[in-house]
């Protein structure tokens, strides 16, 4: 019994966790259906969602909630203007140009908020509190429910936007045949930076369900929560939402189950071992179409 | 009604097209023909404004267009049937004709739906299914049909007849009538001549980026360079 409730508590902590690589997935997945770029800026703007969350309440004393839309609204920004100044001007470029210039900016930002806020971790207020609930000898918190819950209609949001709307259409004529969607009077420009827009504020949204329940924010926290976020969107089929979904839960719940294996260790070596095979064995990923040179 | 006057343009070190200058007057078919690589796809897709040349100009209904980027060339009503259909093959029959009509006001995508469904019956019995599934013929329709969800005065075709078998071949080229009839200008690319001399009104030969021939369609059917080069005879 005492193995089942550890086991059912890890579930949930997999779940949470997973639901933070999810969205940070999408967002990855997202860019790289659109403009076939790797962002590896992308987990950069989790920390850098995390320090507008840490400063805002810290320094300026604002409410948790307006302080997660201050870090939604800086985080979009960001993620638009990185796009408009570094990554559009090499839109003709090969893509080699548009991968070393996101690492580029990767390392920007994390030496830049190293410069300003020093390399130590910054403690980030309570930002979800409330009791914790048994259920049946396991526990869950109430940022872990808060997470699951956030999760769950963002992903039923951003589904419905993708499949129902006009620019939803637009994002995906766009990621079948850039060309073809610009015959059809699709703005390029739009499309790509509402992507961008789209995907840096899930990152945002990512990093306050991180901080609701680990309360730190560092230069490089995005590093690796963005490098486990790309294992997932490359599992789940990079370019394809529900596999950035899908791929985000897995990577989460095999973490949690190591854990629960008492191998807590190899945490993180799983979640490369996992990057490992499925590039030898599926490379296109569990719900990905399968790799086609785009002409 | 468009002009195009002195375009250059370029791949990297290739010179595509050289100083290409024609015109297509309101209510014409003009056709353009060339052999592979003359530089056709170039001139369509310089005119829809995916490429811009620096020098000279195009015009289009009196309006400079030669800066302008694709959507803005297509909401003035010039749009285009690309080379190899390029449908959006992961999205069914109706959202790729939705995407037709992306510059169009929301309420008017209803009446040009039925619109396309009343002209090409066959995507109307196939409006939920995956445009990647439709046959090459059905395609041809479905890529013809979403660029008149645009409602366009000026429908360019590159090469509409590529792939397809003779029947086919012969029913896309009805269609281009009837859309003609209709009061649609059309400029026409093809390789097959035969074809497109004997729809068009006018027409102009391609040469590896220059135009080296114009005139009507019917003196250039019976041309003999014409008939030797591309005619196979
Ligand atoms: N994206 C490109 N990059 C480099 N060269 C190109 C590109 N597109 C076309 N070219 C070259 O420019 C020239 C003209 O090509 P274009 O596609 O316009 O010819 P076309 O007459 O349409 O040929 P086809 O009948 O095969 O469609 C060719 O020599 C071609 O190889
Ligand atoms: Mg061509």
């Amino acid at each position: 019994m005492a193995f089942l409730s550890t086991l059912f508590s890890q579930i949930i902590n997999g779940l949470q966790s997973g639901s933070i690589y999810a969205l940070v997935a999408l967002g990855y997945s997202m860019v790289y259906g659109i403009i076939m770029l790797l962002n590896f800026a992308h987990g950069d703007i989790i920390m850098v969602g995390a320090y507008v969350v840490w400063l805002s309440m810290t320094s300026f004393g604002l409410h948790p909630l307006f302080s997660i839309l201050l870090a939604v609204a800086v985080s979009t920004l960001l993620g638009v203007v990185i796009e408009k100044v570094a990554y559009a001007p090499l839109r003709s470029s090969p893509r080699l140009s548009l991968l070393i210039t996101a690492i580029g900016i990767s390392f920007l930002l994390e030496n830049g908020f190293q410069l300003i806020f020093g390399a130590g971790a910054k403690v980030v207020p309570t930002l979800i509190s409330g009791p914790t609930f048994q259920i049946g000898g396991a526990s869950i918190s109430t940022p872990a429910l808060v997470t699951l819950g956030v999760t769950v209609v963002i992903m039923i949001g951003l589904t419905l936007l993708v499949q129902k709307t006009r620019l939803g259409r637009a994002m995906r004529a766009v990621s079948e045949d850039m060309g073809a969607a610009q015959l059809m009077g699709v703005n390029i420009n739009t499309t790509i930076s509402f992507t961008f827009a789209l995907g840096s504020a899930l990152a945002a949204v990512a990093s306050a369900l991180y901080l609701s329940s680990y309360a730190q924010a560092s230069p490089t926290m995005g590093s690796m929560l963005g490098l486990k976020a790309f294992v997932a969107a490359v599992l789940g089929g990079i370019g394809s939402l529900p596999g950035a979904m899908l791929g985000g839960l897995v990577i989460g719940l095999a973490e949690a189950l190591v854990s629960a294996a008492g191998l807590s260790v190899w945490k993180d070596g799983v979640v490369f071992a996992i990057l490992i095979v499925v590039l030898l064995v599926r490379p296109s990923g569990l719900l990905g179409k399968p790799m086609k040179e785009k002409v | 009604m468009l002009k195009v006057e002195g375009i250059n343009v370029y791949y990297g070190n290739i010179h595509a097209i050289k100083e290409i200058s024609f015109e297509v007057n309101q209510g014409e078919i003009v056709t353009l023909i060339g052999a592979n690589g003359a530089g056709k796809s170039t001139i369509l897709n310089t005119i829809s404004g995916l490429y811009h040349s620096k020098t000279g100009k195009i015009e289009f209904e009196g309006r400079s267009i030669g800066h302008l980027p694709p959507h803005k060339v297509l909401a003035l009503g010039l749009a285009q049937v690309p080379e190899g259909r390029r449908i959006f093959a992961r999205m069914s029959v109706e959202e790729n004709l939705e995407m037709g009509g992306y510059t169009r006001p929301g309420g008017e995508i209803a009446a040009s739906l039925e619109d396309v469904y009343q002209r090409f019956p066959r995507l109307s019995e196939r409006r939920k299914q995956i445009a990647g599934t439709l046959s090459g013929g059905e395609q041809q329709m479905l890529a013809m049909g979403r660029a008149l969800m645009a409602k366009p005065s000026l429908l360019m075709l590159d090469e509409p007849s590529m792939g397809l078998a003779p029947l086919l071949v012969e029913q896309i080229f009805e269609i281009i009538r009837e859309l003609h009839a209709a009061g649609t200008t059309i400029l026409l690319v093809e390789q097959n001549a035969q074809m497109a001399l004997s729809v068009a009104d006018r027409a102009y030969v391609l040469e590896t980026g220059k135009i080296v021939m114009e005139g009507p369609a019917a003196e250039l059917l019976e041309d003999d360079k014409v008939r030797s080069a591309y005619l196979g005879e």
